[in-house]
This record gives C-alpha cells, sequence and structure tokens, in this order.
C-alpha cells in the first residue's frame, strides 16, 4: 500500500520518511490524514505563509560563548538595565516608571516587546502567537486590578467588591466545544455517552476540588491562589507537589476515560505537559484557583481577538521611550569599581551588528532563568544547580487565515475549539471573537510537544520548517473540517523552543525556584518561571517583585502594591 | 423601401422575438422554480436544440414557401405571445409546469428555426448565396443583441415578464400579416383568408395585452397556493417567495418574515409609535428588514431626509429588484433616492456609525443562532446609544410574547440594562399570531400620541391599546442576554420547540 503510493507520487524514501515523522505529530491516525490531505495537496497546494519565531540564530550564537569586548569608558551609565521585554520586563518597567524612576533601559532581544504575549495583526483581525487571556482578577490582586483598570476592561464592581468585566472583553459564547468522531460537543468534558460510572466519577472529582477550593491554612490562606506567592505553603499543599497529576487520579480511583482526557487536555492547554508529567499541585491549581470560594461562578476570562497582545500595547506604550528592541544581551557582569557594586551589560543590536554597553547600579533579570546560565558571567564557569532544573516546554503556534468559517457539524463554533483524538490542542476562532461572524476569517491553532525530555521536544519542534508545521495544523484540524484546505488562504507559523516553565513534580515546591528567585550581587530576578507556572499573572507579579527589590535596594524603602 | 430592405427587417424582428421568447422561458422558470444556472442552461440548450429540428424540418417543404412562412409566422405570434401568461397559469401545478415549459420552448423554437431557412429560400431569387448568408445573419445576431439588452433593461422592469410576451407576439403577427403584401406574388390563393387570420392574432393578442393586470391578478386568485414563486441561496441563508391566493410570503431559512397578506398590520406597529415618540424624524436607521416594508412606512413620513438600512445580505436588499410583486408591496422604497443601503452585519458597522439619527428600526430575524443573538445582547445595544441623537427613538421586533414569553421579555430586560426606557407592545398578525415590539428611548416617555390618518391598520386608540397588554402576556424575570452568555437563543431555541 505504502509502495504503492509511492511510486505514484514519485517520492523518495525519503520522502516517506518526512511522512512517517509528520504522521508522528498527529497521533494514531496520522498517516491517513495525511494521505487525505496530501491527495487533496496535489491539486490545491499549500497556502503561502512565514514562519515568525524568535531569533534563534542569534539565541544560539549567544548560547555557544559569543563574547564581545566593549571598552569601559564608553559604559553608559544608568541606574537599572532590564534584561528581557516580556510581561515580567514590562510591568518591571512600569513599576520603575510608577516610581518616578527614569533611568533605566529596558534590553529585549526580539524586535517587538511581549514575550510569549506577543501578537501580529492581518487584514482580518489581530491575532495572538502566544497566551492569549487572562482569568479576571480579583480584589485580592489590586495591582493587576488596577493594570486591567486601565486597560479599561472593566465596569464596576460586584456585590463582594471583585471587578466586573464587560461583555466584550469576555469570552463570547459559546466559549467551548469539543470535537469526537464527527460531531462537536457543547463544553470540553465529553458528556455525550457518559455512563453512569462517567458522571459519577466526574461529580466526585468536582467535589475534590470543592474542597481545595475551601481549604485555609492556618493563616487564613487559600491553597491555591493568584499569585502562587499569596497561597499557602503547608506541608499539606506542598504534598501534592510530590506527585503527578495521574498518579492523584489513580490514588483516588478515578479511571474514567473522559474524566482523564479532561483533566490531561488541561495539563497540556496550561503547562505542555501530560498528566503523568504534572506536578499534582500544578494540575489542581488549574481547577481551583479561578474560583474564588465554593459555589461560586469561575472567574470569567478576559480575552481579546489579540490575546495578550492587547496587555503587552498597553503595558510597552507606558515605557516605550526606555526601551530598545532587537538588542540581544550577550553578558551580564556584576562587579566592584572604586569600591561600588554595579553591574555591566554588554549586549549587540540584532539589526545594525552595532555593540552596546551600560554601567547599571542594578539590574532586572526579566528573561527565563536557563538564560542566566548563559549571559551572568559567574555563572557561566559556576552554574548554580538550581539554574539547571528549570525545564520549559516547546510549542507550536499557527495563524490561519480561512476565505470563511468551517462549516461543522454539531454545536456551532465556539471561542475554544478542541479535537479529543488530536495531540494538538485545537484551535482559538480569533476572528470569531472579534465579532466577525461572516467573510474571510483567522483561527489560531496550538501545539504544546509534551516530550518527556524538553531538549527532545525543541528538535523536534525546530526540525520542522514552516511548510511541515503548516502541513500538520491543516492535517490536523482537517478532521473536524473537510474544507479547510481549500479555505486556507495563509498560514503563518511560530516555534517556540521556551515556551513556558514546566511545573514537573518537585519543581514548585523544591528549592530551585526559591534560590533562584534570590537576588545575585545586584542582579535581581523576576519572571515568571520563578513561580512554577507561565501565567499572566506570575510574569507579572515577578516583575514587579524584583522592580520593588531594586527599589528597595536604590532608596532604603518602597511601598508595596504586592 | 425595395422588397430586399423589408424582408431584412422582418429578419430582424423575428430574430429580436425569437431571442425574447427564449429568455422569457429561461427567466419565468428561474422565478418560479429557482436555481437560475440550471434552468436558464436547460431553456436555453432546449431551445438551440429546437432551432436545429426547425431547420432541418424546413428541408422537408418545397411549394409555397412564403405560404407557409406566413402561417409559421402567425403560429409564433400566437405561441410566443401567449407564452408567459400560459406559463404563469400552468405553474398553479408545479409537477406539469416544467412538462409545459419545455414543450412550450420545443414548439416556439422548431417554429422559429423554420422561419429564418424559409425566409432565406425565399429572398434567393433576389440575391447571390454570398450576401444571401451574409445579410441574414448579420441582422439576425443584431436582432439577437438588441433583445438581450432590451430585455433586461427595459421589458422586464417596466412592462414585465406577460406584457412582454404579448408585445413580441404582436411583432411576430404583424410581420406575417405584413407578408401577405410584400410576398403577394408568392401566397397563390386565399390571401384575404390569410389576412383575416393575421388580423384576428394581433386583436387577441392586442386585447390580451390591455387586459394583462387583471389576468395576472385573476390567475393569481384561482390558481396560486404556496407555490414556490423564487427562491435563493445567498451567502448567509436561503431566501423563498411562496404564493398562495391571499399575497406572497417571505420565508428565511424555513422561518416565516411575513405575508403580503398582513404585513402591514406588523410593520405599521413596528415603524410609527417609534416615529410618533421622535415627531420629526430626520435622519433615520434601519437595522435588518432587508424587506424593503419598513422603508416604505418610514418614507411616508416627508420629514424624512435619509435612511440608512443596515442588512447584511445583498441577496435581501436586492429581492425586489429581482422580484417585482416585493418592489410593488413596498412601495419601490429602494429606489427612493432617500434610501441608502449598507450591506454589512451590523453589530460590526455599529462601531463606526456615521451620524446621530433621530429614529432606528431594528428588525432583524428571531434569535434562534449565536450569530443572530448578539444582535440582541446588552453589548449590542450600548453600541447602538452612541449612534442616537439624544431624543431618539428605537423600535425593535422582540418575537411572541405569547408564544415565548422569556425571549420577549429578556429582550425587553436587556434593553433595560443597556441604559433604555422601554415600553413593550405587541400586535396581531393574522399569518404570525400576537407579535411583540419594544419602544425604547434614553430617557422615561409616555405612550406617543399624534397617529398619522393615513395608515392601515393604525389610529391613535390602537395605538394606546397596543401597550396595554393582557395578563397573559405580563413580565417576567429572565437573566440579561450578553455575548458571553447567549441566553437568549437557549430562551427561544425551548421556548419555539415547545410551539413546534
Amino acid at each position: 500500500m505504502v509502495k504503492t503510493r509511492g511510486q505514484s507520487r514519485g517520492a523518495s524514501a525519503a520522502d516517506l520518511d518526512r511522512r512517517d515523522l509528520l504522521a508522528s505529530f498527529l497521533g494514531a491516525s496520522g498517516a491517513v490524514l495525511l494521505e487525505g490531505c496530501q491527495s487533496r495537496e496535489r491539486d490545491i497546494g499549500l497556502p503561502p505563509g512565514e514562519l515568525v519565531g524568535p531569533s534563534v540564530a542569534l539565541g544560539h550564537r549567544i548560547r555557544d560563548g559569543l563574547r564581545l569586548s566593549f571598552p569601559e569608558r564608553e559604559l553608559q551609565a544608568t541606574q537599572v538595565v532590564i534584561v528581557g521585554g516580556g510581561i515580567a520586563g514590562l510591568a518591571a518597567a512600569r513599576r520603575l516608571h510608577q516610581e518616578g524612576i527614569e533611568d533605566f533601559v529596558l534590553l529585549e532581544l526580539e524586535p517587538e516587546a511581549g514575550g510569549t504575549s506577543r501578537s501580529g495583526q492581518s487584514d482580518i483581525v489581530a491575532y495572538p502567537w502566544g497566551a492569549h487571556y487572562v482569568p479576571a482578577p480579583t480584589r485580592e490582586f489590586p495591582a493587576l486590578v488596577q493594570l486591567f483598570d486601565e486597560v479599561g476592561v472593566f465596569e464596576g464592581t460586584d456585590a463582594v467588591g471583585d471587578p466586573v468585566v464587560a461583555e466584550e472583553f469576555r469570552c463570547r459564547h459559546p466559549e467551548e466545544r469539543l470535537y469526537y468522531k464527527g460531531i462537536w460537543y457543547e463544553g470540553l468534558y465529553l458528556a455525550s455517552g457518559a455512563s453512569v460510572d462517567d458522571h459519577r466519577q466526574m461529580t466526585r472529582f468536582r467535589a475534590e476540588m470543592d474542597r481545595w477550593v475551601a481549604w485555609r491554612d492556618g493563616r487564613g490562606r487559600r491553597a491555591f491562589a493568584v499569585p502562587v506567592a499569596a497561597g499557602s505553603d503547608d506541608p499539606v499543599v506542598r504534598a501534592l507537589d510530590a506527585i503527578t497529576m495521574a498518579q492523584w487520579l489513580d490514588q483516588r480511583g478515578f479511571d474514567s476515560p473522559r474524566l482523564r482526557w479532561w483533566v490531561d487536555y488541561a495539563c497540556r492547554d496550561d503547562y505542555g505537559l501530560r498528566l503523568e508529567q504534572t506536578s499534582a499541585w500544578a494540575g489542581i491549581y488549574y481547577y481551583c484557583a479561578r474560583i474564588p470560594e465554593v459555589g461560586a461562578a469561575a472567574r470569567p476570562f478576559v480575552t481579546w481577538p489579540e490575546g495578550n497582545g492587547r496587555l503587552v500595547h498597553h503595558l510597552y506604550s507606558g515605557v516605550r521611550s526606555q526601551c530598545l528592541l532587537g538588542a540581544a544581551v550577550t553578558e551580564v557582569t556584576p562587579r566592584q569599581v572604586e569600591g561600588k557594586a554595579v553591574v555591566d551589560v554588554l549586549g549587540v543590536k540584532a539589526e545594525s551588528q552595532q555593540l552596546f554597553g551600560y554601567r547599571a547600579e542594578r539590574v532586572i533579570f526579566a528573561a527565563p532563568q536557563f538564560l542566566s546560565r548563559y549571559l551572568i558571567r559567574d555563572y557561566r564557569d559556576n552554574t548554580p544547580r538550581h539554574v539547571t532544573e528549570f525545564s520549559y516546554g516547546a510549542w507550536a503556534v499557527a495563524n490561519l487565515t480561512l476565505s470563511e468559517i468551517p462549516q461543522s457539524e454539531g454545536f456551532p463554533l465556539a471561542w475554544d475549539n478542541v479535537l479529543y483524538e488530536s495531540p494538538s490542542l485545537g484551535y482559538v476562532a480569533t476572528s470569531y471573537q472579534r465579532g466577525l461572524d461572516y467573510g474571510p476569517a483567522l483561527i489560531t491553532y496550538y501545539y504544546p510537544l509534551c516530550d518527556d525530555d524538553p531538549r527532545a521536544a525543541r528538535q523536534r519542534l525546530l526540525q520542522l520548517d514552516r511548510e511541515e508545521w503548516a502541513e500538520i495544523a491543516l492535517a490536523d484540524l482537517g478532521r473536524a473540517h473537510t474544507g479547510i484546505r481549500e479555505s486556507a488562504q495563509r498560514v503563518d507559523v511560530m516555534r517556540w523552543g521556551h515556551a513556558m516553565i514546566q511545573p514537573r513534580p518537585g519543581f514548585v515546591w523544591g528549592k530551585a525556584r526559591q534560590l533562584a528567585s534570590q537576588p545575585f550581587r545586584g542582579v535581581h530576578f523576576g519572571h515568571s518561571d520563578l513561580s512554577g507556572i507561565a501565567l499572566f499573572e506570575e510574569a507579572f507579579f515577578h516583575g514587579t517583585r524584583a522592580a520593588e527589590e531594586v527599589l528597595a535596594a536604590l532608596r532604603g524603602r518602597v511601598d508595596s502594591i504586592l | 423601401m425595395s422588397r430586399t430592405a423589408i424582408l431584412y427587417l422582418n429578419v430582424f424582428v423575428i430574430a429580436t422575438c425569437g431571442l425574447i421568447y427564449e429568455l422569457l422561458a429561461g427567466t419565468l422558470a428561474s422565478y418560479l422554480l429557482g436555481d437560475s444556472v440550471t434552468q436558464f442552461s436547460t431553456c436555453i440548450g432546449v431551445y438551440l436544440f429546437a432551432l436545429g429540428v426547425g431547420a432541418w424540418l424546413s428541408s422537408f417543404l418545397d411549394k409555397s414557401l412564403a405560404r407557409y412562412f406566413i402561417e409559421v409566422e402567425l403560429a409564433v405570434a400566437l405561441l410566443g405571445g401567449f407564452s408567459a401568461p400560459l406559463l404563469f397559469l400552468s405553474f398553479a401545478s408545479l409537477q406539469f409546469f416544467s412538462v409545459v415549459l419545455y414543450c412550450m420552448i420545443l414548439v416556439i423554437g422548431t417554429l422559429v428555426g423554420l422561419e429564418l431557412p424559409l425566409l432565406m429560400r425565399i429572398l434567393r431569387e433576389d440575391l447571390d448565396f454570398k450576401h444571401l448568408v451574409s445579410r441574414v445573419l448579420t441582422f439576425d445576431y443584431v436582432g439577437c443583441l438588441l433583445a438581450s439588452l432590451l430585455f433586461p433593461i427595459f421589458l422586464v422592469p417596466d412592462l414585465g415578464l406577460v406584457r412582454t410576451s404579448l408585445l413580441f407576439g404582436i411583432c411576430n403577427a404583424v410581420v406575417g400579416l405584413w407578408g401577405t403584401w410584400v410576398l403577394e406574388t408568392g401566397l397563390g390563393g386565399g390571401v384575404i383568408f390569410l389576412r383575416i387570420r393575421g388580423v384576428l392574432v394581433i386583436v387577441l393578442l392586442v386585447a390580451g395585452f390591455i387586459k394583462a393586470d387583471s389576468f395576472t391578478t385573476w390567475s393569481e386568485d384561482q390558481l396560486y397556493s404556496d407555490a414556490v414563486v423564487y427562491s435563493q441561496t445567498s451567502r448567509y441563508q436561503r431566501i423563498v417567495l411562496t404564493q398562495r391566493a391571499s399575497g406572497f410570503q417571505l420565508w428565511l431559512d424555513g422561518n416565516l418574515q411575513f405575508s403580503s397578506r398582513d404585513e402591514y398590520r406588523y410593520h405599521e406597529a413596528l415603524v410609527h409609535p417609534a416615529a410618533m415618540l421622535t415627531q420629526r424624524p430626520k435622519r433615520v436607521l434601519v437595522l435588518g428588514g432587508g424587506d424593503g416594508l419598513a422603508l416604505r412606512e418610514i418614507l411616508k413620513y416627508d420629514t424624512v431626509k435619509h435612511v440608512t438600512l443596515v442588512d447584511l445580505d445583498p441577496a435581501m436588499t436586492g429581492l425586489s429588484a429581482r422580484f417585482p410583486p416585493l418592489d410593488e408591496l413596498n412601495g419601490g422604497a429602494f429606489r427612493d433616492s432617500r434610501v441608502r443601503v449598507v450591506n454589512a452585519d451590523a453589530m460590526i458597522w455599529l462601531e463606526q456609525p456615521d451620524e446621530p439619527f433621530d429614529l432606528v428600526i431594528i428588525d432583524f430575524p428571531d434569535p434562534n443562532n449565536f450569530s443572530l443573538g448578539k444582535l440582541y445582547t446588552r453589548r449590542f445595544y450600548r453600541q447602538l446609544k452612541s449612534c442616537l441623537a439624544e431624543d431618539a427613538a428605537v423600535a425593535i421586533q422582540c418575537t411572541s410574547p405569547l408564544e415565548a414569553p422569556r425571549s420577549f421579555w429578556c429582550i425587553v430586560n436587556t434593553l433595560q440594562s443597556a441604559g433604555f426606557s422601554v415600553r413593550p407592545y405587541r400586535v396581531s398578525v393574522p399569518s404570525f399570531g400576537v407579535w411583540g415590539f419594544a419602544l425604547a428611548q434614553l430617557k422615561p416617555f409616555v405612550v406617543p400620541q399624534g397617529c398619522r390618518g393615513d395608515l392601515r391598520f393604525l389610529n391613535d386608540r390602537v395605538v394606546e391599546a397596543l401597550f396595554q397588554l393582557p395578563n397573559d402576556m405580563q413580565q417576567v424575570a429572565t437573566e440579561i442576554n450578553r455575548l458571553d452568555n447567549q441566553i437568549l437563543v437557549y430562551y427561544y431555541d425551548r421556548e419555539w420547540e415547545i410551539v413546534r
């Protein structure tokens, strides 16, 4: 069968290997999906598109030991240098700016700020390249409430004093649907065809979650709070981090396949990890942190067509003049100069290859922790053990421009559209969230690579080019939408090598993240990875926290907003 | 004029008439059966084939060519001239319509196909073959061009299908009658009898032409019964028009939108209370309402300077142009220079509305899916506020307060939550049952008075009564319809499921 196919296409053995490789990305029925896809490809071809993506080449040059020499006398003196312009770096810059510190510079490798919250713009609609929603903050996190209020998403407060999100910034109803064997169903839990036992387990699972929502420690802290730092560190809570979510389910006799699929989906969606790889603490966090109290509705998601790009735009616009984009930091060197502790930051502008250098009183390291071993001089030769314990997941994101919203059987289009039998996370109907129901459409496809070894995942991610990822997205979505290839006008692809910190067992409550949060010779660390989970709220928290550490060091004291 | 010139003129007229019959058949078939591509292509195909049959048959006629020519002319005049009325009549029973249609195309085509070969053979006596073929074909094709231009630009819009067919029947008959003089030498005996028949055919056709209006009415009254008279699948919906003795009905995706018999009750109730509340509406916005019937009521106010109608579907706003009875029913509203049509999703359009409006009429289909449900959300009504003048009045169709009370009150409550003062009202429309509306303004108001005197249904007393809701339609508590819950679609589904 395979041989006949190969001959008819005139394909070489290498082609067939390549197709087996692509098929491996699509789960059990991968080969069949690609078969259908490629028979049509002959007539239609692959739509055009671009490979966008972090500056891998420059990043790898720095990793492999790019050393620059920069004359000391030309170092520009500045109070603070922020390394990294993702949410954490922008939040740190915002905090400094709020306190009247203007003598700082934010250095970002990419040509745009925002990190994994970046977005793009098409003729139809703006679209996300990564993070695309944030659960509405509560009064327990006033600094974040303040930020969202500036962006203008609230329309008052509710009875208990939590801000109310205006409906146009919530997920448009219907929020979620699930595709299973030819039909779309409402919601993400496959209720259709569930047995009495499935339902019973689901009820029991919800009761377990309610128990954790209600749980308080001796100091009145919740088990799972936003930010993570506001939650309890009670041994009962920390014990959850010792096992995987799969083990936690096993221990309680949760063996319903659809329940386990639902929880597995949650882990892949939020952490890029499978059930068997995720810390039970993180798995339960997903279900509990959004719910203020038992019986209360979960906090609604705040979202925009361009995802968290809207927040990036707001944060960036406040500190634009202090941001240097396309500026790769190559070396961060704490030293003593004339009895005074300073930190020298060297780098190169990606486009002009022009070198730059700063001498700062303090540095906020708002880049992921794994970079510290390549950038901080002292860490190079003597890498602290905690740095190596940070591991990051790889993701592919594709934005597909379609001539029209794909037809579907069963429950109609939702904000989030998930395929039960796919290793991907399905797609977000981006133009639908914008209110566009007719005509050209744009959808955003997410694919986490959940290998046990994160390095293997990155290799798998990077060995496929734009065309091959487009092929995977079209074949995968073709399960549910047969005409998608015909209607695809463009497929743009982003490959995130280090998309999100992975809360594998033992990491969140292990020593590594506490140690990594400690300042080192004038370098203060602030990044979402320090919380163990890659959420907007955590990035904002740690960026702000690091900035407040610096403010305290520069001024002696600071009134914390956290 | 020489004999040849006259015969060329005949070729020209014959060609024009021939193409007109073909176009008539195609148009009628697509009007009545829908799917214009199929109908047109089969009609043209069958017609051209029949022309060939005629040409082939012509070789069997050898003697008295001139007489045959005139007989054929009169037959074409009679059949072609009465083709449209006959087809309308036969449409009463759908299953026979196609049979009648294609038989008629075959017979007319065969007769027309006989015409030119006969005429060329007659002209052979006057010209050499080279010139004969060239001239005859030239006039034939020029005639076709004229027909194809006249038909859509002048004939269908101004004369209608029935009169067009009768008019060209008359042309054919005149050519035949004239031929009895031009070709007199070749006719032999019985010329007088031929001429009497020619005159008779003309008289019949002229009589038909004059009485065409009453014919149409009579045939409708007698024969239509829920027949599909127009159907089209646009990008957004399936549009179907059906006809019965009492009038025609518009259906979108299988849901009745109006019946021409009693729509005036609905549209008067939709437009006039709001217009009375604004007092002197100048700038008017219509959302939905692509049938133009709300426009008809709005345009009755001389104070109205311009009306912007926003409807998603160009197929709906263009329907009046393609289905003349609708154009007649809405009083040619779309041809009024005050009306501007925008084909857009109302919610997207509202993001950048152009001017403050004094009067807004919202006539969307019922909220039976999420794309329609969003047009009834609090967000939508809040957006609407940004394009309202201070004293603006808004009227909204809200489905039936009797059959779907939760849906009805959900719309009213949602409007209130968006900051409007709202007064709900209802009207009886026989084709629908009891139908509900909401009248809204940004400030509190009382039931308006001062109804115009020229309406079929409303007067001041009736307007007042509309706002007095019977006990079985009193307010019920509902959730607010929002973009992120679309609760109205669920209410609506549940309530109409029970009714069905």
